[in-house]
C-alpha cells in the first residue's frame, strides 16, 4: 500500500433515511472494521431509521428527487414504485451477501462497531432508548460525538 | 516474489499472500500467524482457516464474513476475536488463499 499512515479510527454520520443513503454508510463501516480499524456509526435525523426497532426493516429506496434512478419524477411517485425499487435492490444486495439492514447492524455491532444515536434528534422525535435496537451504544450529543471522534476521520453520508 | 516459510520456498504476493496454493501446508500457515500478530493457531483458528479453504474449493471465492456466519457457523464475534483488526484478510492469508476482493 502507499507509505501514508494508515487510517485508525473513522466515524460515520448517517443523517438520511433512504436505503441508497443508509447502506453506502453501513459498507463503509463494515469495511472499516475488517480493515481494523476502530468505527462509530452516529445516526441522526432520518439515518435514525436504521436503528429504530419498528422502521428498520421497512426502510426504502427513494424514487422520487432521485434522477439517477431514471424513473421520471412522475412515475416513481405511483402508489407501490418505492417498494418495487426497494426489493429490487435487496435483491441485489442479497447476492452480494449484503443483509439486510437489521442484520447488518448486528454484523456492524458484533465486528465491534458502536453505535449511537443523536440525542437532539431523539428528543426532537419524542423518542426513547426502547425505541431502538438493542445494539444501540447510547443516546449522546454532537459534543459527545466529536469527543468519541478525536483523532479520528468523519465522514458524513 | 520469492520467500522462505518453514523451512520452505513459497511464492508469495507482496503483500505476503501464498500465489499458489498447493505450496500451503500446516507448518507454513503457524509462521503465517506469527507474522500477522497471532502467536498460537488453537482448534477454533482452525476451524475458521478449514472453512475458508472448503468453501473456497468449492464455490471458487473467499466466503464474505456473512457466509462464514451463515454456512461456516463461525460467529462475527468469534471471527474479530480469533483474527483481531481485520479477521478475514488475515485467515484468508494463513490458509494460503488470495487476498480476499469483497466490500462485505
Amino acid at each position: 500500500m502507499s507509505g501514508e499512515e494508515k487510517i485508525k479510527k473513522v466515524s460515520i454520520i448517517f443523517s438520511k433515511g433512504s436505503l441508497e443513503a443508509i447502506y453506502p454508510g453501513l459498507i463503509m463501516a463494515n469495511g472499516a472494521r475488517m480493515q481494523g480499524i476502530e468505527v462509530n456509526l452516529f445516526f441522526t435525523f432520518f439515518g435514525m431509521e436504521a436503528i429504530t426497532k419498528k422502521k428498520m426493516d421497512k426502510v426504502k429506496v427513494a424514487t422520487v428527487g432521485n434522477p439517477a434512478m431514471g424513473i421520471p419524477t412522475l412515475i416513481g411517485g405511483l402508489p407501490g414504485m418505492s417498494a418495487f425499487a426497494t426489493n429490487k435492490m435487496k435483491k441485489q444486495m442479497d447476492e452480494l451477501d449484503i443483509p439486510p439492514i437489521p442484520e447488518f447492524i448486528e454484523m456492524i455491532n458484533d465486528a465491534g462497531g458502536t453505535i449511537y444515536a443523536c440525542l437532539a434528534t431523539v428528543e426532537m422525535f419524542k423518542l426513547s432508548r426502547e425505541d431502538f435496537c438493542d445494539e444501540l451504544e447510547d443516546i449522546i450529543t454532537v459534543g459527545d460525538f466529536y469527543d468519541l471522534s478525536a483523532g479520528g476521520q468523519i465522514i458524513f453520508t | 516474489m520469492e520467500k522462505t516459510l518453514a523451512g520452505q520456498t513459497v511464492n508469495v504476493t507482496e503483500e505476503g499472500y501464498l500465489t499458489d496454493k498447493s505450496q500451503w501446508n500446516k507448518e507454513i500457515a503457524v509462521e503465517i500467524a506469527k507474522e500477522v500478530g497471532i502467536e498460537e493457531l488453537t482448534s477454533r483458528h482452525w476451524e475458521v482457516i478449514e472453512f475458508l479453504q472448503k468453501d473456497y474449493e468449492e464455490t471458487g471465492k473467499i466466503p464474505t464474513i456473512r457466509r462464514v456466519k451463515k454456512v461456516g457457523e463461525i460467529s462475527t464475534k468469534d471471527l474479530y476475536e480469533l483474527f483481531p483488526e481485520g479477521p478475514l484478510m488475515k485467515a484468508s492469508k494463513i490458509a494460503g488463499l488470495s487476498k480476499p476482493a469483497s466490500c462485505v
